[in-house]
């Protein structure tokens, strides 16, 4: 409890020395003067679209969400240009408690005025309550323009409601250039090719291991497990059918899931490929999805598959880069033409419709903030779902390959199917069920488990 | 807390100002507004007792002084209890009219099941070993040299957070391949007495008992302090009685210090017990629920907040207050009894 509530104040205090510092700036550049992106401080945005909201001086919008330090920083740093522009204050207070958090407090009647809703199976329920605010013409306008791949996660019942923010993909398999290159491994291009090679790699390495895997996150053990099925069924059954599966079209149960189970269970379940560095299969459920990327660096294991948030997470100078320590490759499809890519973003939620928080989220789903917050960005996770925004600003080179692979003309995107799944399977019974199936249980009695607990309304 | 207790009123009988406290010199009003508020109520109750004199004034006063408290109680602790149990009765996510879909669904659903019987471990395993242990420990330790240290070594688990002895005993457990350098105390014993190394909170139902093991560390020095004092108020001269009459050793336990004892015992374990169903920071430190060694107020916890379905989290709350009844029912007859 000390540790949160210390936590929260440094956040604060961070929150309070943005606000001091854009009071302290004032207003006084407001004429676009050539702004390097390289500078990283402040750039100028036109204010013209924000005036239609009236006078917004000395207004407050408070936003609550899962992104805390340091991830936080980069984000509070994006709001400033237009902070300045407006007057407005942003107050910003990030928890990792967010997703059992915020329904109490809107139920409670403390709702923040926005919220970053990492899962649009929390988006609907949000909405059920009543407290959502469907989004202005402003932010619709934005969205369509911007970034229409996102619009149907941020829509219930035909109404539109949450702008995407953050966008990030999860089709990645983390690994070493140079102990690739040492023993002549080639990056597989289809699924059979990358089953090849995890086996040609366990028979050659007898210390090693070709996967490392990891699915503890403490409240949220077994969510890396799902992305696995998610990705995997998307190869094995393709997108149709994975919408399908997703919105509870087909049951939980299906044969096709049946399939990408036990598909996936042929490198999970397999003791011969995992878990590097860390013991037997059942060490999977144990070991943090933080820790489980990096015995690729001393070499126990060779493959890692997780998003491209796995950045963040390598010590402190390791060099992620295509000729660097780490890198990732694409998890490969059926076919190298077909690429499937699974990923992940926030949705832009209000529960209050007052002109300053229109405002802002219409700030937050344009191309300024979307180039604003790659200017801005430190360690990555900055790819935006903006389709728009100007991705030579983005300096970190695993956002650059998301942003590639989220706007290839050939990939086909869908959204993490946990996250669309109604929290009582999505971060309930899936996430729980896919940690008892690496501790032990068999396949089917899984699929069973999990789709006996679909809500039934 | 006064704020939320402040927003939980009905808007309109505040000033906004007040409602929305974010500056500090908001904050202090808020706070100096509370402070008056609660001297005001305060010295009306005492006012009103004022007016009342004599025999049958007394009894007026004393329901006049009870008044705030039961107020509170009604607010705090009816009201909600009567909530919770009609959201109970209303279905999964506590729209539906009147089911019992919730308590079937409690004890017939195996993931439940499990719940329950990790909750019985519980129950039974603590008190008893807590007490048992703290026991032990005070008859060893009585009047023997160094025992206010002896007392301090065992007391101070129950300094420490149940969430701060979660984290200790992590790692305490923390498990590393036998080849690997070791940072859990128990498996770099292991491994130096040349055993392979162990999962402690994976497997069920052994991870349940390694949890428990933690919670009866931090309880057993609660109930070594208060049934040493009780040993220690045993009057001498029944001791040298027995003394002359041959008895000691275990015989001396039974049949004097036990009966001596006995209401305290009582207290001991029934706190515990009442402590132990509400165990909560523990689990959800180490293994959050996970590998089957979620208990009761954990999967209300779950049920309600992250599974969005509150009617389920309302039935499992309503459980735990079934079985406590029973407990501080038992506690209270018995303190009646000695009084």
């Amino acid at each position: 409890m000390a540790l949160i509530s210390t936590r929260r104040a440094l956040a604060f205090s961070g929150v309070l020395a943005v606000a001091l510092s854009a009071t302290a700036c004032g207003s006084g550049d407001s004429g676009g003067s050539g702004d390097t992106a390289s500078s990283g401080g402040t750039s100028s945005i036109d204010c013209a679209p924000y005036t239609a909201f009236g006078d917004l001086k000395g207004k407050t919008v408070s936003v609550y969400t899962s992104i805390t330090a340091p991830e936080d920083g980069p984000h509070i740093a994006s709001y400033k240009p237009f902070e300045e522009c407006t007057g407005v204050t942003i107050k910003y207070e990030g928890s990792k408690e967010f997703e059992a958090q915020l329904p109490v407090r809107v139920k409670g009647g403390n709702a923040p005025d926005i919220a970053y809703l990492p899962q649009p199976g929390l988006l609907q329920t949000m909405v059920a309550t009543g407290a959502v605010k469907p989004a202005p013409a402003e932010v619709t306008a934005n969205v369509d323009k911007n970034m229409p791949d996102f619009k149907e996660y941020g829509t219930v019942d035909g109404t539109f409601y949450a702008a995407a923010l953050g966008a990030n993909v999860k089709s990645f398999v983390w690994y070493s250039p140079s102990a690739f290159a040492d023993k002549g491994y080639q990056i597989p291009t289809t699924w059979d090719e990358l089953l090849a090679l995890t086996d040609k790699i366990a028979k050659d390495n007898p210390d090693a291991k070709p996967w490392c895997a990891g699915i503890e996150s403490g409240d949220a053990t077994g969510w890396p497990a799902t992305d696995w099925v998610e990705d995997v069924m998307l190869r094995t059954a393709g997108a149709e059918t994975y919408d399908k599966w997703v919105k509870h079209e087909i049951p939980f149960n299906d044969p096709s899931v049946a399939t990408a189970l036990a598909e996936v269970g042929k490198i999970l379940k397999n003791p011969a490929y995992v878990n590097g560095g860390f013991g037997d299969v059942k060490t999977i459920a144990s070991t943090s999805f933080q820790d489980a990327g990096q015995p690729i660096l001393d070499g126990s294991c060779y493959m890692h598959r997780q998003a491209s948030f796995y950045a963040a997470n390598w010590p402190e100078g390791t060099k992620v880069a295509e000729d660097g320590d780490v890198w990732a490759f694409y998890l490969p499809s059926k076919t190298a033409e077909d690429r499937p890519v699974l990923g992940g973003g926030e949705f832009v939620a209000a529960f209050a419709d007052r002109p300053e928080v229109k405002a802002f989220q219409t700030y937050l789903s344009s191309v300024e903030w979307a180039n604003e917050r790659a200017k801005t960005c430190g360690s990555g996770g900055c790819v935006t779902a903006n389709k728009n925004a100007d991705a030579s600003l983005l300096k970190n080179p695993v956002d650059k390959l998301s942003a590639e692979q989220l706007t290839d003309a050939n990939a086909t995107f869908r959204f993490d199917g946990s996250d669309l799944m109604p929290g009582a399977v999505g971060a309930g019974t899936f996430w729980k069920g896919m940690t008892d199936w690496i501790t032990g249980k068999d396949d089917a009695s899984t699929l069973d488990y999990i789709e006996q607990s679909w809500p039934k309304s | 807390m006064v704020s939320s207790v402040l927003q939980a009123l009905p808007v309109g009988i505040l000033p906004e100002p007040l409602l929305r406290a974010e500056s500090t010199g908001g904050k202090f009003l808020l706070m100096a507004f509370a402070v008056l508020l609660f001297a005001a109520i305060f010295g009306l109750v005492l006012f009103l007792a004022s007016l009342f004199k004599g025999r049958e004034g007394e009894k007026v006063q004393g329901f006049l002084f009870a008044l705030p408290a039961i107020f509170l109680l009604a607010v705090g602790l009816l009201y909600p209890a009567i909530l919770t149990i009609i959201q109970s009765l209303r279905g999964r996510s506590g729209e539906a009219g009147f089911t019992l879909d919730n308590y079937v669904q409690m004890f017939t659903q195996p993931e439940l099941l499990t719940v329950l019987r990790n909750t019985a471990l519980w129950v039974v395993l603590v008190p008893f070993l807590a007490t048992a242990i703290g026991l032990l420990y005070a008859i060893l330790i009585d009047r023997a040299r160094g025992e206010a240290f002896a007392k301090a070594l065992i007391f101070l688990p129950m300094a420490i957070s149940m969430v701060g002895a979660g984290i200790i005993w992590k790692f305490v457990y923390q498990y590393k391949q036998t080849e690997r350098p070791q940072i859990g105390l128990l498996n770099g014993v292991l491994k130096a007495l040349g055993f392979e190394t162990q999962q402690f909170l994976l497997d069920a139902p052994v991870n349940t008992l390694m949890l428990i093991i933690v919670m009866v560390w931090i309880q057993a020095g609660f109930a070594m302090t208060v049934l040493s004092a009780a040993i220690k108020a045993i009057p001498d001269d029944i001791i040298e009685a027995a003394r002359l009459d041959g008895v000691s050793g275990f015989r001396m336990f039974r049949f004097i210090t036990l009966p001596s004892i006995r209401s305290a015992l009582v207290v001991v374990l029934t706190t515990i017990g009442i402590g132990t169903l509400k165990v909560f920071d523990i689990v959800r430190t180490m293994t959050a629920g996970q590998f089957d060694t979620s208990v009761v107020a954990n999967e209300f916890y779950n049920q309600s907040f992250r599974y969005n379905a509150p009617g389920l989290g309302a039935a499992l709350a309503v459980l735990l207050f079934i079985l406590v009844v029973p407990i501080v029912t038992y506690n209270i007859v018995q303190m009646r009894k000695e009084a």
